[in-house]
């Protein structure tokens, strides 16, 4: 299986090359890698190793190869098993951004980039429905949780001022003394109390047991929810210490450390008691964190590497007991240390590991723990009760241990097992447990040699100076907490006698509690958020209709711009009055007229309201002459052209619609005419006083200036508007005449699947007595005199083609240094176009010349992109252009910018757009007489 | 000067709103082109109103006393993006006429 090797190969060789960084990070020695990203925002790629990071980093390759042997033999052949390998990799990688991030915004990206992944390896066999429903209650709570950790880490990053790891980490009385700690702290908890299962976001880790077992063997012993502790003892040295630290976190600990042992023994699926067995470890090492001693960290640094060394073993035995038998369900298995000894024998070692049996590793950092939690820390009734809650909590450890071992291994023959006949795995499938069993043996027997130097590696570097003295031995000779574990070890099996009984054939889950599920609030929770609350708002807000969204847009606008006005007050700074310029008010007062007219004759007289909007357009377009815009005043006067002509050809298949008959006025359609009317009314008073104001504003010596005093030196035009559209602002210019070009293709495929409706109109009156004169007189056939009907203006029109192309060209020519340019230039061309059309209709105009406008805007797109890649070739940043002037003969003197080229684009996508958008338009009526005369062959056949 | 196009941006902004909010979609399509005008009308008069300076330089004359080039450049672009987006709503407005029969703005007569 090559993706297994492959996957085996990188872990593998990313463990080696951790192993080798060792040397750089012992005695609290930093690795450091900066790539910039964002540094702008003070956000860098910073990756940064220390002895803890480099422990961390071990443990995650390392039990990331033994995961990836392992899974090797675990997963069938008929699973998808790249998939599986690329997203258990993929894990691993974000696994290790989390340890090595130098930047705490970094690190947010890795923790979410851990649930994405963890979502897609939990959700792995995705037609189980149990797998898709934990993965997804996994993401949403870790998610959440990385929202929070994110919210936290903004603002410890705006408390110190860096988002640098390193800076935080050496500002920890600035933290703890600031007036945002607690919030930062809140938001962090949330995040590594989620990620780590800590109560009371438990629920979701015993759900995520639908994974694979080498999923849940990497991910919830080793990795995922060790980030959360891993969180917090990276920012233990600048958070804890203080009593909202001890508190939040000692109490979810200690909650967590019982419940989960308590919940573990209850339970009847191994992988479920594994699940609660590592939420109670988990809140183990959480609760040496809340007690802000330096020895308590020692211990969950300690715990942490035990407790996935032992875990991750145990998993990866349940999966092979779950492989060979076909169930976990532990009411059934039993006996099974005849077929299986060996694996039976590592289980055993590991379980007493997770029990604490002396001469393991688990003993060791438990043997710790109740040294710790005897300590006075915080003297509270918290602290007091630790002690004894602390050793109910192992006993409780110790009584699931001894029931995993022997209610699977022990006891009589098994009857009723899916596959009856279990052997051991294969030997590489054990070989991963083996590796982690002699490593807790090992560490557990010779801790100062074995484990030692790394352990002490990573304190070093996390504790800095008040690294305490700290003994790794076994004997410690007879003291309180060696008596501690004696009780628990005693207490803990006589607990399990007590209960075997009940256990061997009891529901699922502890009495009692078994019915207060966090799962089960959970998706109510989740139900009533994402579903009723959704229906109940949409059903309150939405609606189908266009008239009542449009409405509240407007209002919103209305209001949005109403509201400076109310804050700053309104005021006008007159700069001059300039006067009234008499012609100039009465051209707007004909404007005003117009623009009225059309809003009152838009409903009945479209044809009148469109020569009216034309006639505000036109004025528009004087302004524009007036107020020394001559570029949009050509631009203004050409557009108005096309958009005319384009309405007129949609005109003919809109519905009739004549006054007087339709419907009798309602009560509630003049209410709604009111209230419209009001709005509109509003919206164009607000708008006259913010146009007033903005206008008579003194204008700010903004970047108008750069640009008067730039155009020419740097841009070699003296059109500073064509300079900017074509140098300055170039790339923008690109992306509007894509935008040009992909509405022009929208308009020409949506009509391509358009079946108009039936002309609304008659032939007009004129053309009606033309035929009819024709069919009167018998030497003439109907439609001759049509054909003639203006036959002088559309001889001029077609003889104007090459002047108007010439034009076109002249425009295009001065736009550089005169108005005109690329834009202007198009619109002329196209409109050359239109009129030949327009003079002898489309069929003739087609017989004649061929256009093919999606050429134009293939070569346009196409000039003004090689014209920006071009720079590159000369070393300079997209769109950089370069002018120079050439003499030509005849013509004299000519600016030859590659600006210009850019400008032919402009020019050669607007012609295409706007004639393939007409003329598709055009075609409708011709199609639509096609399609009549199929019709009528078919009836006439039928 | 201001106080007439103030004025007149208003009324267009005016009937464009007015428009826009009418049943039919012939009405939307001319509100929208109305409002486009007083957008920008709008967008131009902010870099201040000025006559015979236009933005083309001139040698001799100082730069400051052009007109400001950075609206005018705004709203060239704009006028031409306006045109496809007219021309993009009458195809969907034609589209919707032909399959719904209709030519109200939710393709029914009457609204629910």
């Amino acid at each position: 299986m090559l993706p297994s090797w492959v996957a085996g190969a990188t872990a593998l060789l990313s463990l080696l090359i951790i192993a080798a960084f060792y040397p750089s990070v012992t005695n609290g020695g930093v690795l450091r890698f900066e790539g910039t990203w964002l540094p702008q925002l003070g956000l860098n790629f910073t990756l940064r190793m220390d002895g803890f990071a480099w422990l961390f980093s071990m443990l995650i390759a390392g039990i990331g190869f033994l995961v990836v042997v392992y899974a090797r033999y675990y997963m069938s052949e008929d699973d998808p098993v790249p998939r599986f390998f690329s997203f258990l990799l993929a894990f691993m990688g974000a696994m290790l951004g989390i340890v090595m991030s130098g930047n705490v915004i970094l690190l947010s990206v890795f923790w979410e980039l851990t649930s994405i992944f963890s979502f897609l390896l939990i959700s792995y066999w995705h037609n189980n429905a149990a797998a898709r429903d934990g993965a997804r209650m996994a993401l949403t709570v870790t998610g959440i949780g990385g929202f929070c950790l994110l919210i936290g880490l903004l603002l410890l990053g705006n408390i110190v001022g860096s988002y640098d790891l390193d800076k935080i980490l050496a500002a920890g009385d600035v933290i703890r003394g600031h007036s945002l700690y607690v919030p930062a702290l809140v938001f962090i908890l949330l995040g590594a109390l989620t990620k780590s299962a800590q109560f009371p976001f438990h629920f979701w880790l015993p759900n995520a047991m639908a994974a694979p077992t080498p999923v849940s063997a990497f991910l919830h012993s080793a990795t995922m929810v060790k980030a959360g502790v891993f969180l917090l003892v990276r920012f233990w040295p600048v958070l804890s210490g203080t009593y909202e630290w001890f508190y939040l976190v000692g109490l979810a600990g200690i909650i967590t450390l019982v419940l989960g042992a308590y919940f573990a023994m209850f339970q009847q699926d191994l992988k479920g008691l594994l699940a609660y067995s590592t939420i109670s470890h988990l809140g183990l090492i959480t609760t040496l964190l809340s007690l802000g001693s330096p020895l308590a960290t020692v211990a969950a640094i300690f715990h942490m590497v035990n407790h996935a060394t032992f875990k991750a073993s145990l998993f990866m035995a349940a999966g092979i007991i779950d492989h060979e038998t076909g169930t976990r369900d532990m009411r059934r298995l039993s006996g099974l240390f005849r077929y299986l000894p060996i694996t039976g024998t590592l289980a055993m070692v590991a379980s007493a590991a997770m029990a604490g049996v002396p001469l393991l590793n688990g003993f060791l950092s438990k043997e710790m723990f109740f040294a710790e939690a005897v300590e006075t820390h915080a003297d509270s009734i918290l602290d007091r009760i630790l002690p004894y809650v602390a050793t109910l909590a192992s006993a409780f450890s110790v009584a699931y241990s001894l029931r995993f071992i022997h209610t699977v291994f022990f006891g009589p023959q098994p009857t009723d097992l899916p596959k009856p006949k279990p052997h051991e795995p294969p030997r590489w499938m054990r070989f991963p447990i083996d590796l982690l069993v002699v490593a807790c043996l090992v560490v557990g027997i010779i801790p100062a040699i074995s484990i030692g130097p790394f352990l002490h590696t990573a304190v070093v570097s996390v504790l800095g100076p008040e690294t305490p003295e700290y003994s790794l031995s076994i004997w410690h000779g007879v003291n309180l907490p060696l008596i501690m574990s004696a009780i628990a070890l005693v207490g803990g099996t006589l607990l399990y006698l007590s209960l075997r009984k009940y256990l061997a054939t009891c529901e699922d889950g502890p009495p009692i509690l078994r019915n207060l599920k966090g799962q089960r609030i959970f998706e109510r929770i989740l139900v009533e958020v994402s579903w009723r609350w959704a229906r109940t708002l949409e059903r309150r807000f939405g609606t189908r209709n266009l008239q009542p969204q449009l409405r509240w847009v407007v209002a919103t606008g209305f209001l949005a711009g109403l509201l400076p006005l109310y804050l700053s007050g309104f005021e006008t700074r007159e700069i001059a009055f300039s006067g009234i310029d008499p012609a100039f008010a009465a051209i707007w007062l004909l404007g005003i007229c117009l623009a009225f007219g059309t809003a009152y004759l838009a409903k009945y007289h479209r044809l009148a309201a469109l020569v009216m909007l034309g006639g505000v357009g036109l004025i528009v377009c004087i302004t524009f002459v007036w107020l020394s815009a001559p570029d949009l005043a050509i631009t203004q006067l050409l557009v108005e052209i096309v958009t005319t002509v384009l309405i007129l050809l949609g005109l003919r298949w809109l519905p009739k619609r004549t006054e007087g008959l339709a419907e009798s006025i309602t009560l509630r359609a003049r209410f709604r005419r009111f209230r419209d009317l009001t709005l509109a009314v509003l919206c164009g008073i607000g708008m006259s006083f913010i146009a007033y104001a903005v206008m008579t504003m003194p204008v700010p010596d903004a970047i108008a200036n750069y640009f008067l005093e730039n155009a020419y030196s740097q841009g070699g035009g003296r059109n500073v508007v064509n300079v900017i559209l074509v140098d300055f602002r170039g790339f923008d210019t690109l992306g509007e005449i894509a935008v040009l070009g992909v509405v022009a293709l929208t308009v020409f495929a949506l009509l391509r699947r358009f079946r108009p409706a039936p002309d609304s109109m008659d032939l007009p009156e004129q053309q009606r007595i033309q035929n009819r004169f024709d069919e009167d007189r018998p030497e003439r056939s109907a439609g001759d005199t049509v054909r003639d009907y203006l036959l002088v203006p559309s001889v001029i029109m077609t003889w104007l083609f090459p002047v108007i192309i010439t034009f076109a060209v002249y425009i295009f020519m001065r736009g550089h240094d005169m108005p005109g340019g690329g834009f202007s230039a198009g619109l002329t061309l196209s409109i050359a176009f239109l009129l030949q059309y327009l003079a002898g209709g489309t069929r003739w105009a087609e017989d004649r010349i061929r256009i093919l406008p999606l050429r134009w805007m293939g070569a346009g797109i196409l000039t003004a992109s090689a014209t920006g890649i071009g720079a590159w070739f000369f070393g300079y940043p997209f769109l950089t252009s370069h002018f120079q002037y050439v003499e030509l003969p005849l013509i004299g003197k000519m600016p030859a910018a590659t600006a210009l080229l850019f400008d032919l684009g402009v020019f050669s996508l607007v012609v295409g757009s706007t004639v393939l958008i007409l003329v598709a338009l055009a075609h409708q009526s011709i199609r639509i007489n096609r399609l009549r005369a199929i019709d009528v062959a078919r009836t006439e056949e039928g | 000067m201001e106080l007439v196009l103030s004025t007149a941006i208003g009324v267009m902004t005016g009937c464009g709103v007015w428009l826009i909010l009418r049943p039919r979609t012939y009405q939307v399509i001319v509100g929208l082109s109305l409002l486009s005008y007083a957008v920008n009308l709008f967008i131009f008069g902010v870099g201040g109103v000025k006559t015979n300076v236009p933005p083309i330089l001139v040698d001799g004359v100082p730069n400051s006393t052009l007109a400001d080039p950075v609206p005018q450049a705004l709203v060239l672009t704009a006028i031409v993006i306006g045109f496809a987006t007219t021309a993009l709503f009458l195809v969907v407005l034609l589209a919707s006429r032909g399959l719904t029969g209709t030519d109200h703005v939710d393709g029914r007569n009457e609204p629910k």
